[in-house]
């Protein structure tokens, strides 16, 4: 099986936001880069399916010159080469995001396309359905489990309060949920063997779409509440403000 | 002037409360667009499509059918983009939900415009404008829609449902032409054996962390969360623990919530838990480390031991709920 993965550069989770001077995006300034967390479900699966029946697996990014690392990454858990499509800059719209990579995916001759269920920046949780669609080829998204036998698949989805079945043939493309599987962590000697595994970089010309950023701001401050009291003797005052004050119910 | 497409969403036949959302979130951009609100029902013949002009619908139409009882993304798609193809609508407006976060990009990718996801308000007054979270509500986009049509999926519990005495004349519309069949094909939806509230939906969630030492001891924030009629949320390291399934995840890398009101129990409240729980409109917060971090984000806290403070809670809920 030839497999892509579409990894995004995102900043690290842990990252406390500071706004630019622009207004409309974040400082960069001391935030740590990483894998999208859910790319990580996906470039754990390709490795998983390329144990099972060999092939190759490759991953695709669209970013920054400093994406790189990112694919190296990936490359250090098991990846067998890198593409950058590099762009200094992500437009907001996921249409146009899903263009180029759908664009690039079109000329390998992938038997299946795998992508994170989101992005923990845009939070757009698109790219990849619409990357299918435009490509016409069957998706799931959210995938929870995932099983392939000769080019005939079934995955499971997690919706509210249930799971759904769905099955389709390959090509397809599937996005991983959280759950799908334990990724791996790159070991020393993957990260010695990354760096001489193929990266091809190209540069990319992106539209700005139709959507224009306003403004990026901080969500407004909790206004800090009040502990009402020690152990299960302030039990009396917390339901009475909650029924009184918060009128929660 | 074209109008807004609302994509309903329904579960058994039954049009969901986030569609109602999404309905009062359409009206009140057409109000200030001076357009009319139409909306599509896709699903099962008996789906019940009734009253919906009280929500805001100027018409809605109907795509129903035994095939369309269960998601089937291709089917759904291809129904919703006709409707919304040729340019009778400037934007196609759904629920954030799991399906809406699933349809809502097919739509785009055929109508080839652009998505905005998950929004939390829209205004019409100066072209389309939405906010929206991003790193898990960390910061808020104020964001111009300059493409048109577009589609936009609304967060649940954004909006409040209106009330609204609209026509809501039912039409169904016809399949077009070339029905071509699913391409991936949703064979079935197994609820799990206790059909539980999901928690991205919840109007109350109890959420559990580490604080509660086994999963046995979960069962104590089953009986708040059932005291209250709310659905229960986990940390991410109870989740990683196997305690809790990957579903109840509250996080930025599990669901984004907001609840009238989420009780935080046993939670530390790490900056990947808060960016998923910190838009809930009360936050109470028991925990026995008075510098716990969520308590910097609560309305309420207790400062105590869960097993001592939480069956008492949960008594004078019952309680109070009662009187
Ligand atoms: C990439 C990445 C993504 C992540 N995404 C998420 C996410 O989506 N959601 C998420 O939740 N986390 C996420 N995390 C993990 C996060 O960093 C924390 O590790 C996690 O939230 C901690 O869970 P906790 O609060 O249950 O446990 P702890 O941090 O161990 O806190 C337990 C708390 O319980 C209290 N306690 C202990 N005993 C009692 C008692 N008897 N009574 C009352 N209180 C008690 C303690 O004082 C403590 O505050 C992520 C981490 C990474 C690296
Ligand atoms: N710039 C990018 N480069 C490569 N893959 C991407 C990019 N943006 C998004 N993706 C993929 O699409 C998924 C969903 O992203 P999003 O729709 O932005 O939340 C991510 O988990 C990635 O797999």
């Amino acid at each position: 099986m030839k497999i892509a993965v579409c990894i995004k550069r995102v900043p690290d989770t842990e990252t406390r936001i500071k706004i630019a001077a622009d207004g409309k995006s974040i400082d960069e300034s001391g935030v740590k880069f990483v894998l999208n967390p859910f790319d990580e479900y996906a470039v754990e699966e390709a490795l998983k399916l390329k144990e099972q029946s060999n092939g190759e697996v490759v991953a695709i990014c669209l970013g920054p010159e400093a994406a790189q690392e990112t694919l190296r990454t990936a490359l250090a858990m098991g990846v067998d080469r890198g593409i950058l499509l590099k762009a200094e800059r992500l437009p907001r719209d996921p249409l146009v995001v899903a263009r180029a990579l759908a664009a690039e995916l079109e000329q390998g001759g992938y038997d299946l396309a795998l992508f994170g269920k989101l992005a923990v920046d845009d939070y757009d949780q698109a790219v990849g359905t619409i990357v299918a669609e435009l490509l016409a080829l069957p998706s799931v998204s959210a995938v929870t489990r995932l099983e392939i036998t000769d080019g005939h698949a079934t995955a499971q989805r997690e919706v509210e309060g249930a799971v759904e079945l769905v099955e389709f043939s390959l090509p397809a493309v599937v996005t991983a949920e959280k759950g799908l599987n334990e990724p791996r962590y790159p070991a020393l000697r993957g990260i010695m063997l990354a760096k001489k595994k193929p990266l091809d970089i190209k540069e990319v010309e992106l539209d700005e779409g139709g959507i224009e950023v306003l403004e990026l701001t901080l969500p407004p401050d909790r206004k800090s509440g009040r502990i009402v009291g020690e152990g299960a003797a302030a039990v009396p005052e917390l339901v009475e403000a909650l029924r009184n004050e918060a009128k929660v119910f | 002037m074209s109008d807004i497409l609302t994509v309903l969403e329904q579960r058994e036949g039954v049009v969901k409360r986030v569609s109602h959302e999404a309905l009062a979130a359409a009206r009140a951009l057409a109000d200030e667009l001076g357009c009319e609100v139409h909306a599509l029902v896709i699903g099962p013949p008996d789906t019940d499509v009734t009253g919906l002009g009280q929500y805001g619908a100027d018409k809605v139409m109907t795509s129903l059918d035994e095939e369309l009882t269960l998601y089937q993304a291709s089917r759904y798609a291809q129904i919703a983009a006709d409707q919304a193809m040729g340019g009778a609508y400037t934007t196609v407006i759904l629920g954030a939900t799991s399906l809406g976060k699933d349809l809502g990009p097919r739509i785009a990718a055929r109508l080839g415009c652009p998505l905005t996801s998950d929004v939390t308000s829209i205004s019409g007054v100066d072209g389309i404008v939405v906010t929206r979270p991003v790193f898990a509500g960390k910061a808020i986009y104020r964001l111009k829609i300059t493409g048109s049509p577009s589609v936009i999926t609304v967060r649940p519990n954004a909006v409040a449902p209106v009330a609204a005495s609209n026509a809501g004349v039912v039409e169904e519309v016809s399949a077009s032409d070339d029905v071509k069949p699913a391409v991936a094909r949703t064979l079935e939806v197994r609820a799990p054996d206790n059909a539980a509230l999901d928690v991205a939906e919840a109007a109350i969630v109890v959420a559990g962390g580490r604080g509660l030492k086994e999963a046995e001891h979960f069962k104590l924030v089953e009986g708040l969360a059932q005291a209250l009629g709310g659905a229960v949320g986990a940390s991410r390291a109870v989740v990683d623990a196997g305690w809790r399934p990957h579903s109840e995840q509250v996080g930025q890398t599990g669901k984004t919530v907001s609840p009238n009101l989420y009780i935080a129990l046993g939670i530390s409240g790490a900056i990947q838990h808060l960016a998923g729980m910190r838009t809930a409109k009360v936050i109470v917060a028991i925990n026995k480390d008075p510098d716990a971090p969520i308590f910097k984000v609560a309305d309420y806290g207790i400062v105590g031991d869960v097993f001592e403070v939480v069956p008492r809670l949960t008594e004078a809920i019952v309680k109070a709920r009662e009187g």
